[in-house]
């Protein structure tokens, strides 16, 4: 059907559409979030929910407290090594289709404490990310970009093909590996099969 | 007059077997201590909060400090015969300190209003004999800052009720806050690498 034949039946009251769209259009405007915090960008994650900002404009304002019935994950926070495994445990019960959205340069990539020996160097050592947003804090306005961002992102979602996301393929992971407490550090210390950093080079 | 040689005259007065000196603070602020033995710690401590005069009832903080094995260099004059006469002569002397885990206690008086008095208590070594007696029965505030010490520099309270980590999880082998902890190397990119990753990448 052609763009313009949908606009003429639209105009005599009748709507087409297609079923990867009504489907896309479905999802992407009722995501739940995780209700849960690490650190100061949970703050800035509630004052998005409330009234001045108002998440629940984009169908996002049911916090869920129970992993069961969440759709997104938003890491806001430091993840330190030792609330690693609770986190990555927490996705692994979430029901797939599952997003994660990093918040803070924390959660992206330990932020001010990188250097330090407790804080995971960054999320996507461990789960699949879909949105990062730099920021320390960010402001609710860059939170509310992110998830317009994932909103889009789903928007762009095929039912069929080759391009389908991960929970439309039998053969992709639902779950993560939990990493273990080590003696030293958390063995593994990364997931290989999410986190491929580029190769650092002299010349850069 | 300053707090710790009033307290330390009372100390001498009530408990004269205690071995217990002042520590002189040259910086500006001149924040004097006192450095109590770790056999005497407990008596000194009930003294110090029983006490009418004294009445230290609160215990605001209480932390580590590791001091490595140091060489202190001394300028001495002495006295050399040379070409038959006798001269002043500076000699640099080295003075051997061996190192040891520091514990230092913070007590205000809330009935007198005043504070802060300053107690410091010392292991024998940063090895194997680095046991000091516990203060919760004193101050029950004493509890978790005493697991955080020892999770963090390794000193055993002795007489603590629930001495496990605090911060780092159970399975964790090292102390992170001693100065010669070496970090876990999970440092593997950085956007703009330099200092540290430039060095690994010229070694691979």
């Amino acid at each position: 059907m052609t763009e313009g034949l949908h606009g003429e039946l639209q105009k005599h009251g009748v709507f087409t559409t297609t079923l990867e769209g009504i489907h896309n259009w479905g999802r992407r405007n009722s995501v739940w979030p995780l209700q849960f915090g690490l650190a100061c960008c949970a703050i800035e994650m509630i004052a998005t929910s409330m009234a001045r900002y108002d998440l629940a404009r984009f169908g996002a304002e049911v916090f869920r407290p129970s992993p069961r019935q969440a759709d997104l994950m938003i890491v806001a926070g430091t993840v330190t090594k030792k609330m690693a495994p609770q986190v990555v445990r927490l996705y692994n019960q979430m029901p797939e289709p599952k997003y994660v959205i990093a918040m803070g340069a924390c959660a992206i990539s330990g932020g001010p404490f990188k250097q330090g020996y407790n804080v995971l160097k960054g999320i996507d050592r461990f789960l699949p990310v879909d949105v990062h947003i730099p920021g320390c804090p960010p402001r609710p306005e860059a939170l509310l970009h992110a998830f317009m961002t994932l909103q889009r992102q789903i928007d762009r979602q095929k039912l069929t093909g080759d391009e389908r996301p991960r929970h439309l393929r039998a053969e992709a992971p639902s779950e993560y590996p939990v990493p273990q407490f080590g003696k030293k550090d958390l063995t593994p210390g990364k997931n290989a099969a999410v986190w491929s950093p580029p190769v650092s080079t002299r010349s850069g | 007059m300053d707090e710790s040689v009033t307290v330390l005259k009372r100390i001498e007065e009530a408990l004269p077997e205690a071995a217990v000196s002042r520590v002189i603070n040259p910086s500006p602020s001149g924040q004097h201590s006192l450095l109590v033995e770790p056999k005497d710690l407990l008596a000194v401590a009930r003294f110090l909060r029983d006490d009418p005069q004294l009445g230290y009832d609160f215990l605001s903080n209480l932390t580590g400090v590791d001091w490595l094995d140091r060489t202190v260099k001394n300028k001495v004059k002495k006295i050399e015969i040379r070409e038959g006469e006798e001269t002043e002569v500076d000699v640099v002397e080295e003075q051997q300190i061996p190192g040891c885990l520091e514990v230092v206690f913070h007590l205000y008086s809330l009935s007198r209003k005043q504070g802060p008095l300053i107690l410091r208590t010392r292991t024998v070594n940063r090895t194997d004999r680095v046991a000091l007696p516990s203060l919760v029965s004193v101050w029950r505030s004493a509890e978790f800052q005493e697991r955080e010490v020892y999770d963090l520099y390794g000193v055993v309270f002795e007489g603590h009720p629930d001495l496990r980590r605090l911060l780092m999880w159970d399975e964790f082998e090292d102390h992170p806050m001693r100065k010669d902890y070496i970090e876990p190397d999970d440092y593997e990119y950085e956007p703009t690498p330099h200092g540290r990753v430039l060095e690994k990448l010229d070694r691979s």
